[in-house]
Formats: C-alpha cells, structure tokens, sequence
C-alpha cells in the first residue's frame, strides 16, 4: 500500500493535518462538517484514537469509516456510542459545558476572530447570501476553547466581518469576559498558509507558525489586515507519511462511499 | 386516535392555506413525499419551519407555497446553496418570501418550548452575535435568581407538523430511531400532525426508552415507502447523495426548476407513481 514515491502533501492537506494534530486524545470535540470533520476524524485515525466526535446532529462519539457529506448522515449513528435529540445535543451537552474544543469553519474571519456564514454585504441587501448560523453561535461561545480551520485568502480575511454570525473576541481585548461568555474563544485559526493565534491582551490574530515554504509576503498578501507576527514564529512539521496515508486513505474511501470526484 | 388515510386525503384535510408548517426531519427521515403532496394541492401563503430547509423546502418555496420562512441553516448539505430560496429572497420569484432566522441552538430550544407548553425559550446564546439586530424576536431576559442575562425566543407551536418515521403498529403508534433531530418536539408542539411511515406492523418490538409517539398525540398516519427519499431512513435505505448534487443543477435556473416539478410533482398522481419512477431510472435526473 505504501508508494514509495509518495507525492507530497497539497496545501489543503497540510492545512488538515495541522489542524488534526491541534485535537489532543480523550478531548471531546464538536465537529462542524467539511474540514473540520476531515480534520477532528485524521486525529481520531492517528494520534487521538480516544477523541470524542459530537456532530449537531445528535451522534455522541461517533466513529465514522467515510467522512460525512451532510451532518446528519447514517454513518455517524451508526458509529456513535449513542446518538440524543438536537435539543439534548446543545442543552445538554455544548450549553451543559461538556464541549472541550469547538471545530468550525467559515467563510469570513476577521482580525479579533468573529466568523461570518451569514451574509457578505449588507443583511437587508446582501451581495451573497451564505447559509446562515446553523449550531456555529452557541458553539463559538460555549465550547471551552474553539479551533476554526478554513483556507486564506484577503477576501476571507478580512480587518472587520460585514455580520457577525458567530463571536470570537468582539471588538478585542476583554470584550469576551464582558460578555460573560462560558468559553475561552478561538485560540486557534489554521489556514492552508499560517497558523495564527489571538495575541496576549489585544486577542488581535497573530501569526504563530508558518507552513514549510510559506513566506510573511504571502501571508501579508492574504490578509486583509496589518498581520502582525508573533516574536519567534515556528515552521510547521512537514507531515508524516503516516498521517499523508491515513488522511489520503480517508479521502479515497469517501470518495467511493459517495460515488463522488471530490469529497471535500 | 390517529386515523390512517392516503397522504392525499392527509394533506388535503389538515394543512390549510395560510397555515405554520413545520416539516422536520435533520438530515435524516425528511417527509419529501409529503413534501410532494403539498405542491400537488397547490397550498399556499404558508409559513413554513424548519431547522435545515435542505431540498425540501427549496422545492416548495420554487413551488410558490410560502409566504415565510423560519430556520437556522439554509444549504443545501455538502454541496452549496439552495438555488431556489436565494432566488427567493434576492429576487422575489416567484415571489416575495419573508425570512425569519435564527440559531439551531434556538430553534431546537423553541421547538422543546412549544412541546412544553411555555410561551418563550430560555438559553445561553447569540451574546456578541448580529442576528439579534436583524431578528426582533431574538431577545433577552434577566434570570430572576442571579440577574444574569440570557437569550429568550418565542416557542415555535405550529398548526401543522409533518414528520417521517420507519414504522407504526396497527394502531398508529410511530417508532422513528437513528437521528431523530426535534421531531418529537414538533409534534407535540403542533395543534394537528401528520406522520408518514415506511411501513404498518403488528407489533412495534420497541425497547422501553425508545422514541415513540403514541396514537393519539397524531392526527394522521399514511403508509408511504420510501417517503423520506432522496433522505435516507436508518434501516431501510440510504440517502440519495447524488440526487442533493443533481438538485445544485436542477434548481440554478428557473426554467430546469419548472420542468423537474412538472414532470416529478404535478405529472404523477401521488408518491407512490413518483417513487416508482425514480427507482425504475431517470425520472430525477438533471434535464
């Protein structure tokens, strides 16, 4: 099974596995779907075999073979050591302060981290109208700390999101403990280019690691703010063939159960 | 007592134009045929509420059977936007439709408020967000023991909720498991239900805790397989994924949109016509 001559690891898969090994085992997480499903379910193949997965949905440590298309599918009842209602889901289990680590996406993140999946442009007039909150606001703000995984870009990056659909650190600063919210917030942001981290006192994003052959102009460039970086900013490991085939072996096995050419 | 009747005489005895419609169903056991059954009749000005519109509610809205919208998450799952409601509300085709949106958090809240019989929902949540700005009716309230601010949320009490779950016994008792999302909570909430069940059996063999809706908290019961498709339901069969990526294509434009419900709601006299010309090939496929 093993090829020799391995291709090495794309972007977006380098931005997974970063994010994968941010999930430690035995930690209990709440999974939104697309990359962070595909990372929070590499770190349960590899190094955090133990992980607890929750899906919105209702699956409670749910082990899926395939990576789900929808948050709702079979494979994640069917793995789960036991699957509630939605409503148990978020008053029991994200509003009860079980959650250890958030996983989210987003379309929109600005520089204090509130993401937007809601509009891009104005609410009453958007330019793009986005799907909408879905689980992210109660997540964002209960879970006990929150990783958001999305790729970089400026349009995506943005100095201050047009809506704030879920919180991160506000206006900045202590704006968090002002709102009394349970959760720490974003602690940290992977991106197919960096990886930041809000900055002690300000919560400003600040880059803390680079990926391998990335340059600051690059990230500078996709950054729709000043970046600042932090005072030593590490490169990331380069991945390990384990966690390329483990991810790669994910991938292909969605892929198939989808009947789909790209299972992302 | 439930009474079991066709989905036709369902549809057409309890939903009435102008109605708040909830039809649920996370992902999971999604009522599509009844869905369906809706549009054949032509129902109109109707509020409709759910969590996740997904296709469903795509169909109906492109249909022009909404007047409203309530929900938390408006994709179409693992494949982009729902082509449909965003011409909708962009562009008012087929014409205008009022939304209303929340958080899943909140509308999972609400749902449990309604069943419970409480005006209002109490919950940790929104603090920081904009949706309250846009939505009046997200809204705060002091906890009267500690003075802490919480969000409060109007209960969603529909007059009608439509559901799909795997069995009933001949009694009309409903047995759903897998991912159950706040069905239970939207028929005890309603004032009428319909339930449709892949199939009537003799005895449900249900375990003590399982999720059952007994007889007389329903007011229909219609046997129709494979009503929750191109849904899946756990134990019988799989989710069409395929057809939620044909549906990307199918609704982009007004006119595909037409021809699909032409062909696939308005040209066939019930599920069960439709049905049997989606597993016999292509009837669902992009045209």
């Amino acid at each position: 099974m093993i090829d020799t001559a391995m291709e090495p690891a794309t972007t977006t898969e380098m931005m997974t596995i970063a994010s994968a090994r941010l999930l430690k085992n035995h930690q209990v997480c709440f999974v939104g779907i697309g990359l962070p499903s595909a990372a929070a379910n590499l770190a349960r193949l590899t190094h955090a075999p133990e992980v607890v997965l929750i899906y919105e949905s209702g699956p409670i440590g749910a082990k899926p073979s395939v990576l789900p298309l929808s948050i709702g599918d079979g494979e994640l009842a069917t793995t789960a050591d036991t699957v509630v209602s939605t409503p148990e889901i978020f008053r029991y289990w994200l509003q009860g302060g079980r959650i250890d680590v958030g996983f989210l996406g987003a379309a929109q993140i600005d520089r204090f981290a509130n993401l937007n999946t809601t509009v891009i442009g104005s609410y009453e007039h958007p330019k793009t109208r986005l799907p909408g909150a879905g689980g992210a606001p109660e997540i964002a703000s209960s879970a006990k700390e929150v990783f958001i995984i999305l790729r970089q870009s400026a349009r995506a990056f943005v100095n201050k999101v047009d809506f704030i659909t879920s919180i991160g650190f506000g206006d900045g600063g202590d704006h968090r403990e002002r709102l009394r919210l349970p959760g720490r917030g974003p602690t940290k942001v992977v991106t197919d280019l960096c990886v930041m981290e809000p900055a002690p006192g300000t919560n400003e994003l600040t880059v803390t690691m680079l990926h391998a052959g990335v340059t600051r102009d690059q990230v500078t460039e996709s950054t729709g703010w000043p970046v600042q970086f932090a005072e030593n900013v590490e490169i990331i490991s380069p991945a390990t063939e384990s966690e390329l085939m483990a991810l790669r072996d994910l991938q292909q096995r969605t892929m198939i159960a989808h009947g789909m050419a790209n299972a992302e | 007592m439930a009474d079991f009747s066709s989905l036709r005489d369902a549809i057409r005895d309890v939903v009435h134009d102008g109605d708040v419609l909830a039809m649920e169903g996370f992902t999971h056991l999604i009522p599509f045929a009844a869905g369906h059954e809706v549009m054949r009749q032509k129902k109109r000005d109707l509020t409709l509420v759910r969590m996740t519109p997904d296709v469903i509610f795509d169909q109906l809205i492109g249909a022009g059977c909404a007047r409203k919208l309530i929900f938390s998450w408006g994709g179409n799952p693992g494949v982009g936007s729902l082509h449909r409601l965003r011409d909708a509300v962009e562009n008012k085709w087929p014409h205008p439709l009022e939304i209303e949106e929340h958080s899943h958090a909140d509308l999972a809240n609400a749902y449990v408020a309604g069943a419970s019989n409480l005006p209002f929902a109490v919950m940790r949540g929104y603090a920081g967000g904009d949706l309250p700005k846009h939505n009046p009716l997200i809204r705060s309230i002091l906890c009267p023991f500690t003075g802490e601010e919480l969000a409060a949320v109007p209960s969603i009490r529909p007059d009608v909720s439509i559901i799909h779950a795997q069995k009933a016994d001949r009694k009309g008792n409903v047995l759903l498991w897998g991912i159950l999302g706040v069905q239970k909570e939207a028929v005890l909430g309603a004032k009428r239900s319909i339930v449709t069940v892949e199939e009537v059996v003799d005895d449900l063999e249900a375990w003590p805790n399982a999720c059952i809706l007994p007889s007389w908290v329903i007011d229909r019961v219609c046997v129709v397989a494979r009503g929750a498709t191109p849904s899946y339901a756990h134990g019988y069969y799989e989710r069409d994924n395929r057809f939620y990526k044909t549906w990307d294509t199918i609704a982009r434009s007004r006119e595909s949109f037409q021809r699909w419900i032409d062909v696939n709601v308005y040209g066939v006299a019930g599920s069960e016509e439709y049905l049997q010309a989606t597993t016999a090939g292509p009837a669902q496929e992009a045209r």
